[in-house]
């Protein structure tokens, strides 16, 4: 595959990756398939182990248990100079002794590509530093680099592009254009992207399939709007855009739908929604799927109603507002409402009721208290986040 | 950023805004006065000495300022086969340390960079000769070397040399005696170099279709540079002015004796003085003209 551009982009499939580091597990038991041609992101917060996982991937480290094929061979033992991957680093790791030219011409030359000057010059032009060739990287702003990084990766054409959070230093409208610009390089050439990002936002707007990582595992994967709509988790839930989660006993189940008692408060859930169905659940919904009312609303078989509540913040966003509303019992909820003329009613203090349509209801497969609390096992994070926990415990106690 | 750490190869983007101070002049007196009292005086009385005309009046031999530049001419032509010499030997050897040096370098400063106390331990063992006085150490070689020394004897026995072969005083002795003193010298700035060098480069350089050795010449290398520069001059420099290594007393003989050698004996037997002192500043214009040439070449300027 090496010494040619990749024609066409290739499948990426792990299997069984684990990655311990001595005293630490990064990734545990991944299985992941990525269909060759997809822009796929990876999503997590920091410290999660997507670097590792590119790493892996990249051939910079070795899986501790697994194995990596790509196109369906198993380059698990092979040098990383021999996979068809390249890799956008998020330390950019440009020569610093070469020029910008020479750095973006780097894997050209060492596959030997007749054209390589040409053919870099043309990518340094589409991510607009052509004017900046002949300078060395030092010589350029934190995101002029990470451009370079780009263009050093993409002019090769690999089969798979891994890229490590490639826009992080970027400011917002050079970052929606680069956006644009990966999105049409991909879909252009048909090559195989796995974007690590932190930004949901961004995941959301470029990937065709975006797999949610946390603590060195996959959560969900998905279209965006899948885990947007139908989260599992309630890290999913929290970390793709924001809900209101409930949690109680199911006390009744109805052919197409389950209803869970909410501090005395009665929410259905579409079955079909739902990961469980009887014992303790939690159940969720998106804040833009809340309207507010000033005067109870009529029951009705396809609505939740929650209340009264009292709006105890607002803030104003422009487009829209977003509210927090108290509702005794079940705590503090967030609610985005256009900024239509009946808005002047809603201000801080009004008395509310909230209001859903049941099919916007989801339930989830885990409790919200499993949330940033560690399972009590002998890694080091671990142990050290259950001592602050134990700390900040006893602090409290003592207030 | 990792930049920082080689921020020694390329302009910086912008420069510090200029600030007049009277702190740094006032700071550089005591060293700006050290250098004219031990450098400049003795530097220019050198310069002085060299155009002297030798007299000879009542109390026999005498020497007097005059402009008398044939003491160049005469030193040269006289001492022509020393100063080449020299100047193979001092190369040779420069050539020699940087082999050896390189790879205890990378060793300390890249593949045990994981492991302080290996490498600990083996920073210990190239600076560990510095304990004992460069002379002993010097007499120690002359000792191993000899007749009856250990290495002649392995090479007797080896059928590598007859009864009349010798290794004291001869070329390979003294390069070896230079090559020996300088290892330290070679290594420790090339380590400075390879202990900073960020591993992420040479990743990123196989991830780009480099293969290991590739990566070396094109990655690496140039990234010590600034290291292989300063060992050489430390090497090259003070090795083609060395006196001891290829004097009788140690690994040398008449037929190994360097420029070092024939200022010793002009000074200090003939009392020669302004033939002495004509080579010594010969000497250092020759050095300071191929050190130039040198660092221009290998690009790194900015270690002037
Ligand atoms: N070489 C290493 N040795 C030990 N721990 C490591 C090493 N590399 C990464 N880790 C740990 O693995 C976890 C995942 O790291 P990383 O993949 O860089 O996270 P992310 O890129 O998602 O922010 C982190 O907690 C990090 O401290
Ligand atoms: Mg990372």
């Amino acid at each position: 595959m090496i010494g040619n551009f990749a024609e066409a982009g290739a499948d990426l499939e792990l299997v069984g990756i684990s990655k311990r580091f001595p005293g630490f597990t990064a990734i545990q038991e991944l299985d992941l398939l990525i269909p060759a041609g997809s822009f796929f992101a990876l999503l997590g917060p920091s410290g999660c182990g997507k670097t590792t996982t590119l790493r892996l991937v990249a051939g910079l480290e070795e899986p501790t248990t697994g194995k990596i094929l790509i196109g369906g061979k198993d380059i698990t033992n092979i040098k990383s100079y021999r996979r068809p991957v390249n890799t956008v680093f998020q330390s950019y790791a440009l020569f610093p002794h070469m020029t910008i030219l020479e750095n973006v011409a780097f894997g050209l030359r060492r596959r030997k590509i007749p054209n390589a000057i040409e053919l870099a010059t043309e990518v340094l032009k589409l991510v607009e530093l052509e004017h900046a060739a002949n300078r060395k990287p030092s010589q350029l702003s934190g995101g002029q680099q990470q451009r370079v990084a780009l263009a050093r990766a993409v002019v090769n054409r690999p089969a798979l592009l891994l890229l490590d959070e490639p826009l992080g230093a970027l400011d917002l409208k050079l970052r929606r254009q680069m956006q644009l610009e990966l999105k049409s390089i991909q879909s252009e050439v048909g090559l195989t992207f796995v974007h690590v990002t932190h930004d949901q936002e961004e995941a959301m707007t470029m990937a065709d399939t975006i797999a949610v990582m946390n603590k060195g595992r996959i959560e969900q994967m998905g279209s965006p709007s899948e885990l947007y709509d139908l989260p599992q988790t309630v890290f999913v839930a929290n970390f793709l855009g924001q809900s209101n989660l409930f949690s109680g006993k199911v006390i009744e189940n109805n052919a197409n739908s389950f209803t869970v008692d909410v501090s005395g408060k009665a929410v259905k859930v579409p079955t079909k929604r739902a990961q469980r169905h009887s014992g303790s659940v939690t159940v969720g919904v998106r804040p833009e799927k809340l309207d507010m009312h000033l005067n109870k609303p009529k029951d009705a078989a396809n609505l939740n109603i929650l209340g009264p509540g009292v709006i105890s913040d607002v803030s104003y966003t422009g487009v829209s507002s977003t509210y927090f509303v108290d509702v005794p019992g079940i705590g503090n909820m967030t609610v985005f409402a256009q900024n239509l003329e009946e808005s002047e009613n809603f201000g801080a203090g009004q008395q509310v009721w909230l209001s859903w349509v049941v099919d916007h209801t989801f339930g989830l497969a885990d409790m919200p208290e499993d949330e940033g609390k560690f399972v009590r096992d002998d890694d080091t994070t671990s142990l050290a986040a259950l001592e602050l926990a134990d700390l900040i415990e006893e602090i409290e106690e003592e207030m | 950023m990792a930049f920082a750490a080689f921020s020694t190869n390329a302009a910086p983007v912008e420069a510090a805004p200029k600030k007049r101070s009277w702190i740094a002049p006032f700071l550089l007196l005591p060293g700006l006065a050290y250098l004219s009292l031990f450098f400049l005086v003795p530097l220019i009385a050198l310069l002085l000495t060299s155009f002297q005309a030798t007299e000879f009046g009542p109390l026999g031999k005498e020497f007097v300022y005059a402009f008398q530049w044939e003491n160049y001419v005469q030193a040269i032509n006289e001492y022509m086969p020393h100063i080449g010499r020299s100047f193979f030997y001092s190369i040779t050897a420069t050539i020699f340390a940087l082999l050896i040096g390189y790879p205890l370098a990378y060793l300390m400063g890249v593949t045990l960079r994981d492991f302080p106390m290996w490498k600990s331990l083996v920073l210990m063992l190239v600076i560990a000769p510095f304990f004992f006085s460069f002379l002993l150490r010097a007499l120690a070689w002359k000792q191993l070397f000899a007749d009856s020394g250990p290495v002649v004897g392995v090479l007797n026995m080896l059928g590598l040399f007859g009864p009349g072969d010798y290794l004291n005083g001869t070329d390979f002795s003294v390069i070896f005696g230079l090559t020996y003193t300088f290892i330290p010298f070679m290594t420790l700035p090339i380590y400075t170099s390879l202990d900073r060098l960020d591993i992420r480069y040479l990743e990123a350089a196989g991830d780009l279709y480099g293969k290991p050795a590739t990566n070396f010449w094109k990655v690496t290398i140039p990234l010590s540079m600034p290291g292989i520069v300063s060992g050489t001059l430390l090497t090259f420099i003070p090795a083609s002015g060395d006196y001891i290594n290829a004097s009788n007393m140690f690994l040398g003989s008449p037929s190994t004796a360097m420029i070092g050698n024939v200022i010793e004996s002009n000074y200090l037997i003939t009392q020669n003085f302004p033939i002495a002192a004509a080579l010594s500043i010969a000497l250092m214009a020759v050095i300071l003209v191929a050190v130039s040439i040198y660092i221009r070449r290998s690009g790194t300027e900015d270690l002037l």
